[in-house]
């Protein structure tokens, strides 16, 4: 059951997209969530549509892999979908019994979220999927530099980052691990009430819980062995360095926020 | 040939918990390692080997005494990087010692961490990972490598940055016989073709038979230090330590309880074989 979750993982290829630099592809999930939210027409939906479609396409990632990425958050589709269909006021009532409405701006209003939500994830699955987990806090911490200044702890938080997602999957396979040893001994997770369930979790967490502080104590001192000493001084291997795709893809992007400002202007 | 390591009446207490006393470890140990030596560290648990590792590079620092790396004081705190650039470590944990998700960004932490430039970081990487025959692999996640190869990009990480010498402690032992096999001869090759120090902590006698020079810790002090065939071929001091000779030699001890009088140093199946051979053909 834990094997489904592809959250933040990436996947290693040599797309157009994956060689952008990661501050580009950054700048270019905030500038689409924008043009997301401006779009507000069938035909501004479908440009931002097209744009993903398209983005997907070049990078080759399997399309199977978003699906399957959505998997945990249909619930919050299904109930964003809902809250939108039974809560939006409208003149076109289709159907109306004891104190429900379902008007067509409802309907329209449902789809669009859903839709708006969809694309939005599959945007952020693209760019963690075509971006490695230590050059998207390489970006990051190069994006948030500036705020060094104001003392900001930048170099540790995007460490601490790093080292999360290296250890998502180690974890992930501990958890697994202890889930079996416990079955094996006779604990029960999927019966009884939801008290009784929650309860069952404890004997997966408390070891869990020790082993992620032993791994973090071991980290810590290899890390120490390899002469980590924090940001000052440090160098990197990959340095960053904008190149022509990511000035067509900043170019794109423009093109897409303007065609968005215009459609919506003219009023499509 | 000069020292790389040098340790000069040791002694080290683990601090107690609030009031109660400390655990002693060692008391006057010494010890030096030759640069260009292979070097291994075997003792029962709870002997201090790790314990002792854990000084070659600033881990620990000494309660009593000094340890040298390279001329260094491991206790000079201003000289903290270059002592643990000299001695590089491998721990038993593959899994927590890998910090990156990819394994060339992992072997670029140490260079990266030195300040090296972005260029020279590329290479040693390279060099690195071709060492450790896992440069094909430079592109994938650490967590989808076998327990063998983690632990050969863990010593690729240690080597590209270019120590003189690195400690492993008991880098195989949560590895299956093909890992154990893989690392073991990456350090071997790295030993002789790269003429870098290693110092061995392990369990595994086999492992320690290929080493130049066995030093046997018990109870805080060196107990027994010598060639492979010299330690070992005193079968019964290793029983009363609590540790094993390689089966070769356990043996041999064990025909000559029953009259015979074999040699008491083949370290390995071919050696034991021939003498054997000869023994009965005879």
């Amino acid at each position: 059951m834990l094997k489904d979750i592809t959250l933040g993982q990436y996947f290693p290829g040599n797309s157009v997209v994956h060689r952008l630099d990661p501050r580009t592809k950054l700048i270019a999930l905030i500038v689409y969530i924008v043009a997301l939210f401006t779009a507000g027409s069938w035909l501004t939906y479908a440009i931002a549509f097209g744009f993903l479609a398209v983005s997907i396409a070049v990078s080759q990632i399997p399309l199977k892999a978003i699906v399957r990425g959505m998997k945990p958050l249909v619930f919050v589709l299904i109930f964003t979908g809902i809250l939108n269909l039974f809560f939006t006021g409208g003149e076109r009532v289709l159907v109306s019994f004891w104190r429900i409405t379902i008007t067509l701006e409802g309907i329209t209003r449902a789809i669009f979220m859903v839709v708006r939500i969809l694309m939005l994830i599959s945007a952020t699955f693209l760019l963690t999927y075509t971006t490695s987990p230590i050059s998207l806090t390489d970006g990051l911490e190069s994006l948030l530099s500036p705020l060094k200044k104001l003392r900001m702890p930048v170099h540790e938080l995007s460490m601490m980052m790093c080292i999360a997602l290296r250890f998502i999957p180690t974890l992930i396979e501990e958890t697994d691990k202890i889930i079996s040893a416990q079955k094996a001994r006779g604990a029960d997770f999927e019966s009884g009430s939801l008290m009784k369930r929650v309860k069952a979790l404890v004997p997966i967490l408390v070891p869990l819980f020790i082993s992620a502080f032993r791994r973090a104590d071991e980290l810590a001192t290899a890390m120490e062995c390899r002469c980590y000493h924090g940001g000052d001084g440090r160098t990197k291997m990959k340095l960053l360095r904008l190149k022509r795709p990511d000035y067509c893809a900043f170019l794109l992007l423009t093109a897409l926020l303007c065609v968005q400002a215009i459609v919506s202007s003219v009023g499509l | 040939m000069s020292t790389t390591i040098s340790v000069e009446h040791l002694s080290y207490t683990y601090p107690g918990v609030s009031d109660a006393p400390g655990v002693p470890v060692f008391e006057d140990l010494n010890l030096t390692v030759e640069e260009g030596s292979f070097v291994a560290v075997l003792g029962s648990n709870g002997c201090g080997k790790s314990t002792l590792a854990k000084h070659f590079n600033s881990i620990l620092l000494p309660c009593g005494g000094k340890v040298y790396v390279g001329g260094m004081n491991t206790a000079d705190a201003e000289r903290l990087i270059a002592i643990r650039k000299t001695v590089g470590m491998v721990f038993q944990n593959p899994d927590n010692q890998i910090v990156a998700n990819v394994v060339e960004e992992d072997v670029a932490f140490g260079p990266e961490n030195l300040g090296v430039a972005a260029p020279v970081i590329r290479q040693r990487v390279d060099a690195a990972l071709k060492q450790v025959g896992m440069y094909e692999y430079r592109n994938h996640a650490p967590h989808l490598l076998s327990g063998g190869q983690k632990q050969r990009v863990a010593i690729a990480g240690v080597i590209a940055m270019e120590p003189k010498c690195i400690v492993l402690d008991e880098p195989t032992a949560m590895l299956d016989p093909k890992g154990r096999r893989e690392v073991m001869d990456t350090v071997l090759r790295l030993n002789k073709e790269k003429g870098i120090t290693v110092v061995l902590i392990t369990h595994h006698m086999n492992e320690a038979a290929l080493a130049q020079r066995v030093v046997v810790l018990d109870k805080g002090q060196i107990a027994l230090d010598g060639t492979p065939k010299q330690v070992f071929s005193q079968v019964d001091k290793l029983h009363e330590m609590g540790l094993a000779a390689p089966e070769t030699v356990e043996l041999c001890h064990d025909l000559n309880t029953q009259g015979f009088s074999l040699p008491l140093d083949s370290l390995d199946i071919e050696e034991c074989a021939q003498v054997l051979y000869d023994v009965l053909k005879a």
